[in-house]
């Protein structure tokens, strides 16, 4: 029984691994996240405005419930990096030149604070600073209204705004070609013609504000003023991606554990039953001594602690290395001051409760009965198994089979739930890589989806403004440029009943080559003359349906309110969007015929050309590279999955293993007596395994597809967590992983044969004949 | 060892049979050197004390365990050596076994369980036909759950003769039954013999048994230490327990 119990161990780890690594990664983020905004006094409302002049602060700082204010001029602007051709997005968000910000505060890593009256001192984030290898002391150009300016370095900072580093638009983040730079107020003011004014507010609020009412007071001051409309925290891009992160730790935190720990059950229940029924008159003899049922109890439960404590243990000191590789992997997404690994005293009583949990659900049963089987009964040997013939047989199939697949087959259907289980088991490994893989392999879908069919430009670049087409002429015609397609960002506010989000329009000229719109079915869809599209997602926040009419509240300009209808809706993965003709969006905007973004189909042999010149062109305030983003986030993503999908294979071989080899221990067990009779009578160890070897392969067979549907289950319930505004990630899974997580279990079942078969040639034929069972 | 039967054929010839058992630091001598012979047809019984080596001898006599030392053979065939496949093409051919405890196997009906000899057996009968020879033919589909003990040992005895074996060897068959009982399964083996003309080997303890012999082997201590031969075999209903 040793193996069997050292598989329970090991399926116990396992689960109270699992349930280690998610917990305290749960805890240990958790705690950062709170204790770090804390510190940091991080903003609670966030807003921003064209341009307004400091007078205004006045009025903000008034609205009931606002204890702190911040007002800050921040502006994207083109970086020159040496050593690298493409340009890059600088941030350049101001700070009070005499003293630290009072919210939003800056963790110096290194260096030190920007000193008074030295206009090009900038503090660089951390990230940015990592990629490029840049140090207090080296410069990087920042291209200002077309004019090069030279930003020194002096400290590589850390901000609670930027824990998750990615531009609102983006869909990755991407540390390469988005930096953050702290400058003094008064330079920033001054480069960017903003003196005396802002385009950029945080908040603290007291205890008792109510946010809800501050975020209305704060849009009603800053409308007049080009107000894109105020956010509380829980919207806050980095804020959202962590909470995400956070919540989905929750959910998935339970399941992969509860997976383990039900196997763990059944795997308990099953050889413990079989030790008990084996030592059936011992224990009649025991209680014919005296021997309480309290004892004999205890000398069952002494056995199950000890291989419940042995694998929660192991699994705790599995937990705790595999936390720390998650916590790894979340310093290169979240640049927190100091995340480290955490182990609280509760997620280990925590692990402690669930692993007794499954020893309790496992055997409680199997002990109450044998302590409660009267000695004289005991004593005797359990009746001999009644059996009937199957149903397979009384459907007629009888001369189909041999006596030997009979056998089989009424082992099977003899003890239906245990079988049942013995395949729920198996299946449940299967589950388990497809769960654990799909991620990648949706995520490759995604990848290619979006990048490949849906957006098919290879630059996309931004204005500060907007500008006429002809303003542009020069840009369309730069070396390198293949096709152009202009379009127009209008920034608004979409309302239907009492529903509402901020999103943007995009507007799209009438047969867009390099934005592909697509349907569920990644069919395209046909931008109508007039009327929105919206993406799927947007529809459902909403609540609503094709022809329903919205209001749109533009946040620019003019700042019109329209009623339009929906005409159409996309299926899209990322964010939430709207799309427009954009002759349709300029004529309701009243404003001329003007784009803010292009974007470029690129000649990749005067690549290097072509981005020399957008640094250059004043008008840009953001380039964005298609390629390059996707490939630095495939490198650092793909990379951390494969490390926890090596792990997670590691657990379904496990659990394969585990459940296979102590099913065909047990009947081994059950049956070795039948097996050496027919032994005896002259059928040869080929026919007696193909007994044993047959059922398990029946079981083994019957739980692959009912671990793929599982696994196809368990996958659709995951991506539901994972259906939020910032992304959706489709349920897909490759043939690979299919193929995998078949190949697994076969080979799991496939070597616990082996052993098995092993013993069957050495099966005793004289033992079986002097005793009865 | 001197012929009973002048002129039938030898079936086993065994000559110095030695067997010992290792457990441990202790060696048990179970046979300390056997010289015995079985002729076609006959019917011979092994008488001994619990202990004496009958179930041993009949082991290797079954080709279930070969011998520390000496020399068996079938037929002419060796069968001392321990090629398991060797050994187990020989059961199936030509042995057929009838144990104390049935071994039947639970899952299977009582036609089912000579099914699985005659499946894989060259000239079987079919399997009611085995049955109605124990005078079981009308309990062929009941599982050995829902029979008696005698009834299983019956089965048991169809099974092991439906392949029309060559020898029939049954260790203590009546060792778990009642009397009554004990004496229906002794005459189905009394009548398989006289009916097939099988070579039959039967072990007992008890020396009532002997009566229906042609031959009474008897063991004690490993050695055969008298054999008698019946001049009148008694009907098992005449014996005296
Ligand atoms: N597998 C075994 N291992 C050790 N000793 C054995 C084994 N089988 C039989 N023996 C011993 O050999 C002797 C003869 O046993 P056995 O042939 O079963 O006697 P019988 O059938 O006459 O009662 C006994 O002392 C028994 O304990
Ligand atoms: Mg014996």
């Amino acid at each position: 029984m040793w193996g069997q119990l050292l598989a329970i161990c090991a399926v116990i780890a396992c689960g109270v691994g699992t349930f280690i690594m998610t917990q305290s990664a749960l805890a240990g983020l958790s705690f950062t996240q709170q204790s770090y905004y804390e510190q940091s006094r991080f903003a609670r409302v966030f807003s921003n405005v064209k341009r307004a002049p400091l007078s205004v602060g006045k009025y903000i700082a008034e609205i009931p419930g606002v204890s702190q204010m911040q007002l800050r001029v921040v502006r994207d602007v083109t970086l020159d990096v040496t050593g690298m051709t493409e340009p890059a997005v600088g941030r350049l968000i101001s700070v009070p030149e005499h003293s630290a910000p009072a919210l939003n505060a800056l963790y110096l890593r290194s260096g030190r604070y920007i000193e008074p009256n030295s206009p090009d001192e900038a503090l660089c984030s951390e990230g940015f600073a990592k990629m490029h290898g840049l140090k207090p002391g080296d410069k990087v150009t920042a291209i200002i209204n077309g004019r090069r300016k030279e930003l020194e370095i002096v400290g590589i900072a850390l901000s609670p705004e930027y824990v998750y580093q990615i531009r609102a638009g983006q869909l990755v983040p991407d540390d390469t070609r988005f930096g953050i730079f702290w400058m003094g107020e008064v330079a920033l003011s001054a480069a960017f013609d903003m003196q005396g004014a802002f385009n950029d507010i945080c908040l603290d609020l007291t205890s008792d504000a109510n946010e809800a009412e501050v975020l209305r007071s704060l849009d009603r001051i800053t409308r007049p003023y080009g107000g894109m409309g105020a956010r509380g925290r829980r919207d806050q891009i980095s804020n959202k991606f962590i909470s995400d992160e956070i919540s989905n730790l929750k959910r998935m935190g339970l399941i992969v554990p509860g997976i383990f720990l039900l196997v763990a059950a059944f795997l308990l229940n099953v050889v413990l039953s079989r030790i008990i029924a084996l030592q059936r008159d011992q224990i009649a003899a025991l209680k014919a001594f005296g021997y309480s049922n309290l004892a004999i109890a205890w000398h069952y439960l002494k056995m199950v602690i000890v291989v419940v404590l042995c694998g929660e243990l192991i699994g705790l000191g599995v937990g705790c290395m595999l936390g720390m590789q998650i916590m790894n992997l979340y310093t290169k997404f979240y640049r927190f001051p100091s995340l480290v690994f955490m182990l609280p005293m509760h997620v280990v009583l925590g692990s402690f409760t669930v692993s007794a949990t499954s020893a309790i659900l496992g055997t409680v049963g199997v002990i109450h009965k044998a302590v409660s089987l009267p000695p004289a009964e005991a004593m005797r040997p359990e009746p001999p198994a009644s059996f009937r013939p199957t149903i397979f047989e009384r459907l007629g199939l009888n001369s189909w089979l041999s006596q030997t697949s009979r056998i089989i087959v009424r082992n099977i259907e003899r003890r239906p739930f245990k079988a049942m289980f013995s395949s729920l088991g198996i299946a449940l490994s299967v589950s388990i890589i497809i769960l654990g893989h799909f991620s990648t392999d949706s995520l490759n879908f995604l990848l290619e989806l979006q990048f490949q069919v849906v957006q098919r430009q290879h630059v996309s670049v931004a204005f500060v403004e907007p500008y006429s087409l002809s303003a542009l002429y020069e840009l369309q015609h730069m070396p390198g440029v293949i096709r152009t397609e202009p379009g127009r960002m209008v920034g608004i506010k979409m309302r239907f009943g009492h529903h509402e989000r901020r999103v943007a329009i995009a507007g799209l000229q009438m047969n867009p080559q390099l934005s592909h719109l697509v349907d569920a079915e990644e069919l395209p869809i046909r931008l109508p003359e007039a009327g929105l599209v919206i993406n799927t997602k947007l529809a459902s926040l909403l609540g609503v349906k094709r022809g329903d009419i919205v209001t749109i509240e533009v946040l620019e300009g003019a700042q019109p309110t329209w009623q339009i209808p929906i005409a159409a809706l996309v299926t899209e993965h990322f964010g939430l969007s709207a799309y427009m003709n954009l002759h349709a969006l300029n004529r309701l905007m009243k404003d001329g015929d003007l784009v803010n973004t292009i974007q470029l189909l690129v000649d990749q042999k005067h690549r290097d050309e072509l981005y020399k010149k957008l640094k250059e062109t004043p008008k840009v305030a953001s380039v964005t590279i298609k390629e390059a983003s996707i490939r630095s986030f495939r490198e650092t993503v793909m990379e951390n999955m494969l490390q926890m999908q090596f792990f997670n294979l590691m657990f379904a071989c496990v659990i394969a293993f585990g459940v296979v080899y102590n099913t065909a221990r047990i009947a081994l067990s059950e049956r070795g007596r039948e097996l050496a009779s027919l032994r005896v009578l002259g059928l040869t160890r080929g026919e007696i395994s193909f007994i044993l070897l047959g059922e398990l392969a029946v079981l083994t067979l019957f739980a692959i597809p009912l671990g793929i549907l599982l696994g196809f289950g368990l996958g659709k319930i995951v991506t539901t967590f994972l259906d939020t505004e910032l992304y959706r990630i489709p349920l897909v899974v490759s043939p690979k992983t299919l193929s995998m997580a078949v190949s697994v279990v076969a080979v799991a079942a496939v070597a616990s044969g082996l052993v098995v078969r092993r013993k069957l040639d050495h099966l005793d034929l004289i033992a079986v004949l002097k005793t009865r069972e | 060892m001197v012929p009973s039967r002048v002129g039938a054929k030898s079936v086993y010839c065994a000559r110095g049979i030695t067997k010992i058992y290792r457990m441990g630091e202790v060696e048990v001598h179970a046979l300390r050197g056997v010289d015995l012979d079985l002729f076609e047809g006959e019917f011979v019984v092994l008488l001994g004390p619990s202990g004496s080596g009958k179930s041993t001898l009949l082991n290797i006599l079954g080709g279930l365990d070969v011998p520390t030392a000496g020399h068996v053979s079938y037929r002419g065939k060796d069968l001392t050596s321990n090629d398991d496949a060797l050994l187990t093409g020989y059961r199936r051919r030509h042995v057929g076994f009838v144990f104390q405890f049935y071994n039947l196997i639970p899952s299977l009906t009582a036609k089912e369980n000579v099914a699985l000899v005659t499946e894989i057996a060259q000239n079987p009968m079919r399997p009611e036909e085995a049955l109605e020879m124990v005078n079981l033919g009308h309990r062929l589909d009941h599982f050995p759950a829902q029979l008696s003990g005698g009834e299983q040992q019956r089965v048991a005895i169809a099974r092991a003769i439906a392949k029309r074996p060559d020898v029939l060897l049954c260790d203590e068959p009546t060792g778990a039954l009642d009397i009554e009982t004990g004496i229906v399964v002794l005459e189905v083996i009394e009548r398989v013999n006289r009916e097939l003309g099988t070579t039959t080997a039967v072990i007992t303890h008890n020396a009532a048994i002997a009566g229906m012999a042609d031959r009474v082997i008897s063991v004690a201590s490993g050695r055969i230490s008298h054999v008698k031969t019946n001049q009148h075999k008694q009907q098992p209903r005449e014996l005296q327990w």
